[in-house]
Formats: structure tokens, C-alpha cells, sequence
């Protein structure tokens, strides 16, 4: 049986490792790929927690979760090519006409 | 188990009928071959305002005793009442203004525009009663989505492109942080449902310089991400001025009315259960004795509101300084989540119904304008009050009413939230929002000056002649920022009702 703490951390260094690459990454086909590595370290966390409580409301969770990611993916992908047709780029520092 | 779900069905039709009509016209309008799109359009659009007039009828009929539904994912009460009807009505509003709007109508899947604009409405009815951290979680993801996809619209407009492009990033970047805390939250209390994990806080000892005091910190502060990012709170505020300026103009005041409205009802419904002992002491955050959570949120108020209307001075662009103006009503509101006592949620709540006037009659006076010259550029302005005397009047009064003078609806609003304030000893708090107010005259009074003060830049002095429609609607918006400064008593004692949130 692996303690559940070594799950948390596994989780916690997924999530920080989506957050920098949101916050560093320039290309927006990867930001959404690092949105999606958050979205794992959360079910992770969810799946975690609910077998160390024995409560299945957290795994009932991560399907939600699951879907809603699928949903927000579709339309974040159609925006991206809808931009591409506008501007040929998908590097969000040349997406830049909106500011301050 | 099924029996819960049989007995919740019958308070629940107003939302079942939203979601259908959304349901049914998506259908209809997939169903229509491309070249019929743009002449069925408007169509799909009266069907749609059909099913929100429909669906407000049965509001009064959903069950006013405060009730659970479905086991306890969603409240029913006076308050969630309350935002139900400012949503709905600005939905109409919404949707009338859409009919009207000349950018909207080059569009040629124009149908499928007021198909999610019910989509929307729906999942901020469900914000305003969800009392489950899945039914939250859910809410937001349906307002989101769909709010990313009218905002990026005008499909060839770059600028609208680039709107949704940096909403979506933005938005499920911030829904990933709340969903990180909700993570963390059910770990500490075992439980997804707001009235358990009050009493998981309740029972359980958090001590500061324990572990699990710092966990449930972060948690929190984590889903403060999720509901600023909604309400437009700085530091969560980056995507809001962008998407204001490339959204279609009536998506932008859908956003700043009625998505921070739902924002606002979501946040003030999970602090007030989770945080707050019914039977202790309201106004005390009772179940964490040990933070002054207000003390934060007191903070975000005053640099939400001071970065709002301090950018706003050197806005261009009309649709960008609303944009930013709404930022800094949303600092003002969250001055009555700090007091969170009856006063202060019954000021909130009063303030919404005002910002409704205000707020959407000069969306609507930037948007008739932009039709008819083209432009939403502050230097388009000049002289516009000798060109378009009536609108011009209009668009004052909604701007002295956003700044907060007397004797318009803005004041009362302001002076509600103030008094709630300086009554619970945040006196520098409603110091701090006066002097706002002042700096917010300033950049109106840009407004003012172009209009009144100045010739037209090409020297085009011709009158600009609106239809009949633009102009009874604006003076329909005038009428009750007026009465609604002078006569305000309904109003106050329709808010004080409405501040009931269910509690088991």
C-alpha cells in the first residue's frame, strides 16, 4: 500500500509543472496542453484523497472533470485555428493588437 | 434516490425550460442548411427570448421557502431568487439589444449567437444556487465555455479572435487553480458539499503554524482565484479589458452584468455557508478564527477598484474604459463581501439591480453609436452632443450615475455600500472608495468634455438621426436611473427580503 502523501506530492509537482509552463510558455497550442496537465494533477488529487477517505464522491469528481476538459479543449482548439486563419501565428506575443 | 430526484423536479422547471430552449434551438439551427442560415436568424433568435420570457413567468412559482434539490446540489432561496431575475432580465435586455446591434447582424450563423446566449443564462442560474463543489465547478464551466465561444463571435474580426483566444487560456488557467483547491478542500474535510465542510471547519481544529492550517489556507486562496477570475478582481483581472474590447459589444455587457452578478452570487453563497455559523455571530467568519479573512478580501477590494479606475484615466477606446470601469464596480461590490453581514449583502445585492441601469443603458448608447459612425474612439465623440442631442443626454446620465453622484441611481447604490461599511468599523475602506469615485469622475468627465466642449474632429457638424427604437430605449434606461434615485424604498426593502440564503 503506497501512503497517500506520495500521491499529493506527485500531484503538487504536476500542477507546479503546468503552472510555470502556462506562465512561461509563448506557444498556445502548449499553454493548453500545460491547462490540461493541472487539470490531471487535480484528478490525481481527487482519486487520492477519495481512496484514502473511502468516499467515492472524489473519483464521482474527476469524471466531470475529464468531460469538462474534453469540452474546453474543443472550443480552445477552434478559437486557436480561428486565429491562425486571421493571423497565421499561434504565439500569443504576436497576438498582441489588445493592450493596456 | 430517484424519489429525491422526482420531488426536486418540480422546483426546478425554470431551469429545465432554459436548458431545453438552448437544447432545441441548437437542434433546429443544425438542422438549417448554410445558405438559409443568415434569413432564419432572426427566427431562432425570437424563439430563444420566447423561452427566457417563459422562463422568468415560472420563477415565482419555484418554491420561495429556502429548499435543497437533488440531495444538496442546489439551493433554492430568496437570494439565488433574487440573481435569477437579474439574469434573466438581462438576458432580454440582452437579446433586444443583439436584434438591434448592426455588428451582430453581418454575422452569418447569427442563430446559433442567442442558442449560447441561453446556454450562458442557464449555467449562471445554476451558479446562483450551487451549493456543491461539482455543481460549482459545473456552473462556471458552462458560463465559461460558452461566454469563450460568443466572445470570439465576429469569426473574421481579429480582434474578436484574439479576445477568445486569450479568455480561454486565461479562464481555464484559473479554473484549474480552483478545481487545485477544491482538490485540497475535500482532502481536509472529506466532503464536496458546503454545508459539510462548514461542519468539517466547524468541528475540526485548524491551528495556525500546523500543516494543515497552511493546506487549508492555500486551498482557499485557490478557489478565490476561480471566483475573482469570474468577477474580474484583480489580480485576476488580465483577460477582462481585452475581451471587453474584441467581444461583440452586447456579449460584453452580457459579461459585465450578468456573468459578475452570477460571479458574485456564487462567491457570496460558498464564504457566507462555509465560513459562517447561522447560530453564532453573522458578520464574524466564525469557522477560521484564526485568519481575518476579511482583511483580505478588504484588500482585493481597494486595488480592484483603485487599478480599475486609475487605467481607465488613459483609455481610448469607449468599450475598453467600461471594461475597466466595471473592474473598479466590481471592487465597490466586494466591499460588501468584506462585511458579509445582512447590511452589507442586502447593499450588494441593491447595487446590482442599479449597475443593471446604468451599466447596460451605456453599453447600449456606445453600441448605437458605434452603428451609425463606426467607431467606439473616444475623439469620435466631439461634439456628438449638438449631433445627437437625446443619446448624448443619455449616455451623461448613465456615466454621472456610474461615477455615483446625486440625485441618480449610482448614488444611492454607493452610499448603501458605504454605510454598510463604515457600520462594521472598515471606515478607511469607504474612505478609500470616495476617493475612488473622484478619480472615476475624472476619466467620465473626458467623456462629458468631448461631447459638450469640443467640435468634431473633421469638422462634420450633420445631425446623426437615429431610428425612433435607439431613442425610446435609451430614454427607457434614463427613466429609472432617475427614479431610482429619488425613490429607492421598494428597492431597499426588496434586497433586505432577499438576503435569506438557505442553511440547514
Amino acid at each position: 500500500m503506497i501512503p497517500v502523501h506520495y500521491y499529493l506530492i506527485l500531484s503538487a509537482v504536476m500542477f507546479i509543472t503546468g503552472v510555470v509552463g502556462v506562465l512561461t510558455r509563448r506557444n498556445a497550442i502548449i499553454i493548453f496542453m500545460c491547462i490540461e496537465l493541472m487539470l490531471n494533477s487535480v484528478n490525481l488529487t481527487f482519486v487520492a484523497f477519495s481512496s484514502y477517505l473511502g468516499n467515492e464522491a472524489g473519483q464521482m469528481f474527476v469524471f466531470f472533470v475529464m468531460a469538462v476538459a474534453a469540452a474546453e479543449a474543443a472550443v480552445g482548439l477552434a478559437i486557436v485555428i480561428a486565429l491562425f486563419r486571421n493571423k497565421q501565428t499561434v504565439n500569443i506575443n504576436e497576438v498582441n493588437i489588445l493592450k493596456w | 434516490m430517484i424519489e429525491i430526484i422526482f420531488n426536486s423536479i418540480p422546483s426546478f422547471w425554470p431551469e429545465i425550460t432554459m436548458s431545453l430552449t438552448f437544447v432545441v434551438s441548437m437542434i433546429v439551427e443544425f438542422s438549417i442548411g448554410r445558405k438559409e442560415k443568415s434569413s432564419t436568424g432572426m427566427t431562432t433568435g425570437l424563439f430563444v427570448l420566447a423561452g427566457f420570457i417563459i422562463t422568468i413567468l415560472q420563477l415565482p412559482f419555484q418554491n420561495p421557502e429556502p429548499r435543497l434539490l437533488f440531495g444538496t446540489m442546489y439551493s433554492v432561496d430568496p437570494f439565488a431568487m433574487f440573481f435569477k431575475y437579474l439574469i434573466l432580465a438581462t438576458g432580454i435586455v440582452i437579446i433586444v439589444f443583439s436584434m438591434q446591434s448592426a455588428e451582430l447582424r453581418k454575422q452569418r450563423a447569427i442563430g446559433e449567437f442567442y442558442s449560447f446566449i441561453a446556454a450562458m443564462t442557464f449555467g449562471m442560474m445554476l451558479m446562483t444556487g450551487a451549493s456543491h463543489l461539482l455543481m460549482i465547478y459545473l456552473a462556471i464551466e458552462v458560463v465559461s465555455i460558452s461566454s469563450f465561444i460568443l466572445s470570439g463571435f465576429s469569426k473574421s474580426l481579429h480582434r474578436s479572435s484574439e479576445a477568445s483566444l486569450k479568455y480561454v487560456l486565461f479562464g481555464g488557467a484559473a479554473s484549474g487553480v480552483m478545481l487545485y483547491g477544491m482538490s485540497l478542500l475535500y482532502g481536509l474535510t472529506g466532503a464536496l458539499d458546503i454545508f459539510q465542510i462548514q461542519a468539517g471547519l466547524a468541528s475540526g481544529v485548524f491551528v495556525p503554524q500546523e500543516a494543515d492550517f497552511a493546506v487549508l489556507m492555500i486551498s482557499i486562496i485557490m478557489i478565490l482565484v476561480g471566483f475573482g477570475y469570474k468577477i474580474s478582481a484583480v489580480p485576476f483581472h488580465f483577460w477582462t479589458p481585452d475581451v471587453y474590447e474584441g467581444a461583440p459589444i452586447t456579449v460584453t455587457a452580457y459579461l459585465a452584468v450578468a456573468s459578475k452578478a452570477a460571479g458574485f452570487a456564487i462567491m457570496i453563497r460558498f464564504f457566507y455557508v462555509t465560513f459562517f455559523d447561522s447560530m453564532v455571530d453573522i458578520g464574524k467568519w466564525v469557522s477560521l478564527p484564526h485568519f481575518e479573512w476579511n482583511i483580505v478580501l478588504a484588500v482585493l477590494a481597494v486595488i480592484t477598484m483603485t487599478l480599475g479606475n486609475v487605467v481607465a484615466v488613459w483609455q481610448d477606446n469607449l468599450k475598453r474604459m467600461l471594461a475597466y470601469s466595471s473592474i473598479a464596480h466590481a471592487g465597490y461590490i466586494l466591499m460588501g463581501a468584506v462585511v458579509m453581514t445582512d447590511l452589507g449583502i442586502s447593499a450588494m445585492l441593491m447595487y446590482f439591480v442599479i449597475y443593471f441601469f446604468m451599466n447596460l443603458g451605456a453599453f447600449y448608447v456606445v453600441m448605437a453609436v458605434a452603428d451609425r459612425i463606426g467607431s467606439e474612439h473616444i475623439d469620435d465623440y466631439r461634439g456628438l452632443g449638438k449631433r445627437a442631442p437625446i443619446v448624448s443626454v443619455g449616455l451623461s446620465v448613465f456615466l454621472v450615475s456610474l461615477t455615483g453622484l446625486p440625485p441618480l441611481a449610482g448614488f444611492i447604490g454607493k452610499w448603501m455600500l458605504f454605510s454598510a461599511v463604515v457600520e462594521a468599523n472598515f471606515i478607511w475602506l469607504a474612505i478609500i472608495g470616495v476617493i475612488n469615485s473622484a478619480i472615476s469622475l475624472y476619466y467620465y468627465a473626458r467623456v462629458f468634455r468631448n461631447m459638450y466642449l469640443r467640435e468634431p474632429l473633421n469638422g462634420d457638424t450633420s445631425p446623426i438621426t437615429f431610428s425612433p427604437l435607439v431613442i425610446v430605449t435609451t430614454i427607457l434606461f434614463i427613466v429609472p436611473n432617475i427614479i431610482f434615485g429619488l425613490y429607492f424604498g421598494p428597492l431597499v426593502s426588496y434586497a433586505q427580503h432577499s438576503v435569506r440564503i438557505f442553511l440547514p
